[in-house]
Order: structure tokens, then sequence, then C-alpha cells
């Protein structure tokens, strides 16, 4: 092997299959994945992400949201996903052709958020949880996401969106409340819902 | 292994092989140092965003607000990749790279060539991370795993590292004939494999994106290449070299080197599914991935054998030199880092680890105990031979040693320990997740904390050495530092 060239055949080759076979082939068999129309609902799924739902979703990718928080529900047979209750059935490809960047996560040091949207309905828990999520448990380790809100002089009227169950005081006369990227963030949890049925993934498995 | 036979006996030969050997540590000067001031300036970056992300997961209001000014937007979700990004990338990829051409040029027995062209790379490299970092933290983060930086940080990653490889391939055309010695085929695979990963990762995901999970499989593709096709070649070519080196005997085995090297080539390049068993892909990409990891075993056993048959009968150079201590530690978390990782891809097993900080610790065996300690030790070696003085403190040397190797073994230990209890805990949907994040996982990610801290004293230990050397304060008189 004292040849550049006869090195290079073989970096080449080594490389270009194990290309050929994780990049290319599986972007042949699933890069044009088309959302499944369900003739009796008259929809095709996964939904479409409305535009303040496409805002949230660039913002769950710009705070870090992955890093605690997965994406995806394994089989039954491969972890307890299913039974606590993070999902009806396992989740494939077809759910993930609107993410851009897909969120699947690799830690959970925060539970899975595939059906957060089916869960927690509540808009203002949301927020009240991403300003302080000690409000909501006291044991989380979760990051308090305030600069996503602001505090502000009460004018006239208080805002109905003013966040109330915070854990802390807020003091006389102002509140809190979220700006345009925490309602988007909020609008994209929301959206977060596998709960619709796919010919490849059953509902029993 | 011949070259190193050769320097052996007392002849005229030998003495212009050593006057060649002058003349290419000094052509290595400027680009090999500023590569390495770049590295140990990012390690300490590095550090600091790792040891405060490790808190912020025990205590989430840390840092976030520092003599009455508003951090809140510095929480972990930014710490978190940005101490990945300048781990990798600041730290160990520019570490990498300073060794790689040192390497080169020993090699191929020429002075370096071209150092102006070498002195760009590193600049325009280190401008690349110093703009990365920044947009991450300022949330421009990609929010893909490995991959974080932002396109136009990562441009000036590509132009710095595309020209590094191609003045290796240069300096390799016009190398002295002879032997290509092993470690120069994984460098010279390193850098013709990395630049085609990291184009492919960045046309993919950042000039046109491609639709969901095909993202999650090539990202992994990416990462897992990233440790595997450029780590870890230049960590091997790092102990086939600085072995011999140390204890002045050759490889034991030309055959072990080329088994281990072409089947590390072929398996570990298939590796990357195997970050999304039960994952939404099709079951023949994640299947595959499982084989090809369970086929390192090859490589990894070969090399170990090798090495090992190499130092046999000189473990007691381990009591004095530096180098050897720290590349040998490195050379054994190699082998206990990448057999780990075979047993991860195993269903069952990875049912419980998936998800858990088991894969965190795996991470810090593989890149912090395997590779860093391996550029620890080469910086120890090649830096008198640049600077012309010798490292000053052995005391230093021995902080930097004990302080990582006790701090990384008991991070690993922690996280590994921490995650089977966090993996066996979320396999159980009988217990909350109340007790899984206020129970046992909280106190190991505390413990995890403190070994942080010890690795830091460690890092700052070797930092300020380093700086005495850059300063030209090393000894000039007496022979190398010794333990």
């Amino acid at each position: 092997m004292n040849h550049l060239k006869t090195l290079f055949i073989g970096f080449f080759l080594t490389f270009l299959f194990a290309w050929l076979g994780l990049v290319v082939f599986p972007y042949l068999q699933l890069g044009n994945l088309q959302p499944y129309v369900d003739e009796d609902e008259g929809t095709s799924f996964p939904l479409e992400l409305t535009g303040i739902e496409k805002r949230g979703m660039e913002s769950y990718a710009r705070n870090g949201c992955i890093y605690c928080h997965t994406q995806q529900i394994r089989p039954k047979s491969q972890g307890s996903d299913i039974e606590r209750g993070w999902g009806g059935r396992r989740t494939v490809a077809r759910d993930y052709i609107n993410q851009k960047p897909v969120f699947l996560g690799t830690m959970r040091t925060g539970p899975d958020l595939t059906n957060v949207g089916v869960r927690l309905r509540d808009e203002r828990w949301h927020h009240e949880h991403l300003y302080n999520p000690q409000s909501k448990s006291s044991w989380s380790t979760m990051s308090p996401y305030k600069y996503l809100y602001e505090k502000r002089k009460i004018q006239g009227q208080p805002s109905p969106d003013a966040l109330i169950d915070i854990g802390e005081e807020i003091e006389e006369g102002y509140e809190i409340v979220p700006k345009e990227e925490a309602k988007a963030l909020v609008a994209y949890l929301l959206s977060l819902n596998r709960n619709y049925p796919l010919p490849e993934a059953p509902f029993d498995e | 292994m011949a070259e190193v036979a050769q320097l052996e006996t007392p002849n005229t030969k030998a003495q212009s092989e050593a006057e060649l050997r002058v003349l290419i540590d000094k052509s290595c000067r400027s680009p090999v140092m500023l590569f390495f001031s770049g590295a140990i300036f990012w390690l300490l970056v590095g550090t600091f965003f790792g040891f405060a992300a490790s808190w912020k997961l025990h205590d989430p209001n840390f840092l976030i607000s520092l003599f009455g000014v508003d951090f809140g937007f510095l929480n972990f979700g930014r710490f978190r990749p940005a101490h990945l990004n300048a781990v990798a990338y600041g730290w160990s990829s520019s570490a990498a790279l300073g060794v790689a051409i040192w390497l080169m040029a020993r090699l191929c027995h020429i002075p370096l060539r071209n150092g102006a062209l070498v002195v760009t790379a590193g600049i325009i490299w280190n401008i690349g991370i110093f703009i990365g970092l920044i947009g991450i933290l300022s949330g421009d983060s990609t929010s893909i795993e490995w991959l974080e930086f932002p396109p136009y940080a990562t441009m000036f990653l590509f132009v710095g590292y595309a020209l590094v490889s191609i003045w290796a391939v240069d300096m390799f055309l016009r190398r002295r004939p002879g032997h290509v010695y092993v470690s120069l085929w994984y460098i010279m695979a390193a850098l013709f494999w990395f630049p085609w990963l990291y184009a492919t990762a960045n046309l993919v995901f950042l000039l046109k994106p491609v639709s969901g999970s095909v993202q999650g499989i090539i990202n992994w593709w990416y990462g897992h290449n990233a440790l595997g096709l450029w780590f870890t070649p230049i960590g091997l070519a790092t102990a086939y070299y600085m072995i011999p080196k140390v204890i002045g005997r050759p490889v034991h085995s030309y055959y072990l080197s080329a088994i281990g090297f072409w089947s590390l080539a072929l398996f570990y390049s298939w590796n990357g599914g195997h970050h999304l068993i039960g994952g939404p892909l099709p079951a023949w990409v994640i299947t595959c991935s499982i084989v090809a990891s369970i086929m390192m075993v090859i490589p990894v056993v070969t090399t170990a054998i090798n090495h090992h048959m190499t130092m046999k009968g000189n473990f007691h150079v381990l009591a004095y030199s530096p180098t050897l201590r720290f590349i040998v530690f490195g050379a054994m978390a190699y082998t206990l880092a990448s057999l780990q990782g075979c047993t991860m891809a195993i269903r069952q097993l990875n049912e419980i680890t998936h998800f858990t900080d088991y894969t965190i610790g795996h991470a810090h065996l593989g890149l912090y105990a395997f590779f860093t300690m391996m550029m620890f030790g080469a910086i120890y070696y090649i830096t008198p031979r640049l600077v012309d003085c010798e490292w000053r403190s052995s005391l230093l040397i021995k902080i930097h040693f004990w302080a990582c190797s006790y701090g990384i073994m008991g991070m690993v230990l922690v996280l590994t320990v921490g995650g089977i209890t966090q993996g066996m805990m979320l396999a159980d949907p009988a217990v909350t997740f109340e007790q899984i994040v206020d129970g046992p996982p909280k106190y190991y990610r505390i413990a995890r904390t403190i070994t942080g801290a010890l690795i830091a004293v460690g890092h700052i230990a070797f930092a300020i050495h380093f700086g005495l050397m850059m300063a030209r304060l090393g000894r000039k008189e007496g022979g190398p530092a010794y333990l």
C-alpha cells in the first residue's frame, strides 16, 4: 500500500459503500414520502403546520428543546413508551415529513413530546410552565424561559394572555405576557399530535 | 517500523536523519502551534460550557442572572450544543489537525511545504468556530446534533479543513519514496473522508433540506462517522506513531495494522443507524448498523493486540514518560469505549440505555478518555520540539494527568451507573417521571458536575503549562521533563 492511487481507491470504495447505504438509499426510499389521504375523514395526515406553528418549530430548534425531549414513540417491543401513555402507536417515517429539522431527539431528561398537544391542551398552562417550570412541578429541572415573556405596566384592562399562576409574586400594576415567540412555541407544542391513523402503524401493535 | 529501527543506529545516516527531523520540526512551528493554541483555548471554553451545562441539569436557575444582568437565554438548551461544538470542533478537531500536520511532515520525511496555506487554513478554521459558537448562543443553532453551527459558520470550517486536505495530498505526493507507515494511512484517509462527510451533511441539511426521518439517519451517519472516520483515525495514527517512538521499538505486526485499518474503514462507516433503534426508520437500516457495530470487534481487538504486543516488556516507561502515559491511557480507553459501543447496539440492551446518561458516558469515554487523552500525549511530545524548550514542571503534568484521568473515570462511572438506573426506571411504566427526575439520576448528575470540576482543574494546569511554553519560558537546559 505504497501508492496514493491504491490507498485512495480503498478509502473511496469503503466510504462509498456506507454512503450509498445510509445516505442515498434511505433518501430514495423515504425522501419523497407523501401524506396519507384518509378517504373517510377527507383529510391527509400528518396535517400541514400553520404559519405560527412553523415559527414555533423554529423556536423549538433555537432553544435546544431536543437536548432533553424526544419526539419518537418506540414500538411496544422496544421500551415502555406506549405504556407510559406517551403515544397510542409507534411513530413511523411518514409522521415526520413536515419536520425541518427533524426533532427525534436522543435524550429523555424530560418526557417525550410526540403527543404533548393531546396530553396537555391548556395554552395558559404551557405559558406558565415555560415561564417557571417549577411552578407546575416543584421537582422539575427544566430551564425557565422567562426571556420569551415580558413584564409590562397594565394599561386599562389586563391582557387576556397574562400569566397568573407562576409560583412567584407579580408586582402590583404589572402583568407578564408572552412575546410572539412564546405564542408560536406554544402553538407548535399544541399541534403535536400523532393520534391519527396510518396504515403502516396500527394502534394495537 | 523500519524508520524507527534506523534511528537507533548511530551512523552518519542517522545523523542526517536527526538533522532532517530538526528541519521538519522547525518548518512545522507556526502552523502546528497555531492549531494547538487555538485548540487549548477552545478546550477551556468548552470545559466552561460543559461544566455550566452539567450544573444547570440539577439547578436550572444557575447562571441565569449575574451581577443583575439577565442571562436567561443562556440556558441548558444553548450551553449543551455550545459545549459539544466547542470541544468537538474547537478542541478535538483543532488538536487533531495540528497533530496530523506534524505527523504528515515527519512521516513524509520532508519539511512542511506551503506553510502560509496551512496558517491561512488555521485562521479560517478558528474564525468559523468563533462565529459558530456565537451563533449557537444567540439562538441560531440548527438543532441537529453535531451540526448545530449555523451555515454561515460551517462554510468557514469546510474551507479551512479542505485547505489542509489539499495541502496533505501535495505533501504525500512529494514525500521521500519508500514504505508508507500505518499512521499515514489513517491520516490520509481521515483527511479524505471528513470533507466528504461534512459536505454531504451540510448539503443535505442546510442547502437543500431533505424531508423527515431521512434527516435522522443522515444526522447519525454524520455524527457517528465524525467519531469513527475523523477522530478515531487521528487518535490511532497518534498511537501508532507515539508508542514505537517513545519506547524505541517497531510496531508488533504490519498485518494486524492492515487488518485493523481496513476493517475499521469498512465497518465503522455503517454504524450510524444504531443511534435510532426503535426509531421511525425502515428495519433494514437499523439492522445493517447493528451488524456493523458488532463487526467493530474486529478492528478494535486487532488494534488492541497490536498495541499491547508493541508495549509488552516496556510498561515501565509509563512511570516516567508523560507522552506514553497519556497515549496508553487513551489506547486502553479506545478498546473499552469501542467494545462498549458494540454492546450498546444490541436491541435488548439499547432498550434500557437509549435516551439516558449512559450514552453521554459512552461519548465521553470515546471522545475524552480515548481521543482527548491521546491528543494530550501528542502535544506533550510535539510542543518541546517546536519551541526549543522543555516542559517546565513535572508537577503541572502530574496534576494534569491525575485530575483528568480520575475526573474522566469518575465521570464515565457515574454517568454509566446513573444511566442504567435512569433506563431501568424509564422502562418500568409504574415509575413516575417525578420519581426519575427527583430520584437517583439527579444525585448521579450532581456527582458528574464534581467530576467535571476535577477535569477542569487538569485543563487549567495544562493550559498554564502550554502558555509558558508559548512564551518560551520552558526549561532550556537538562533533558526532557519526566514524571
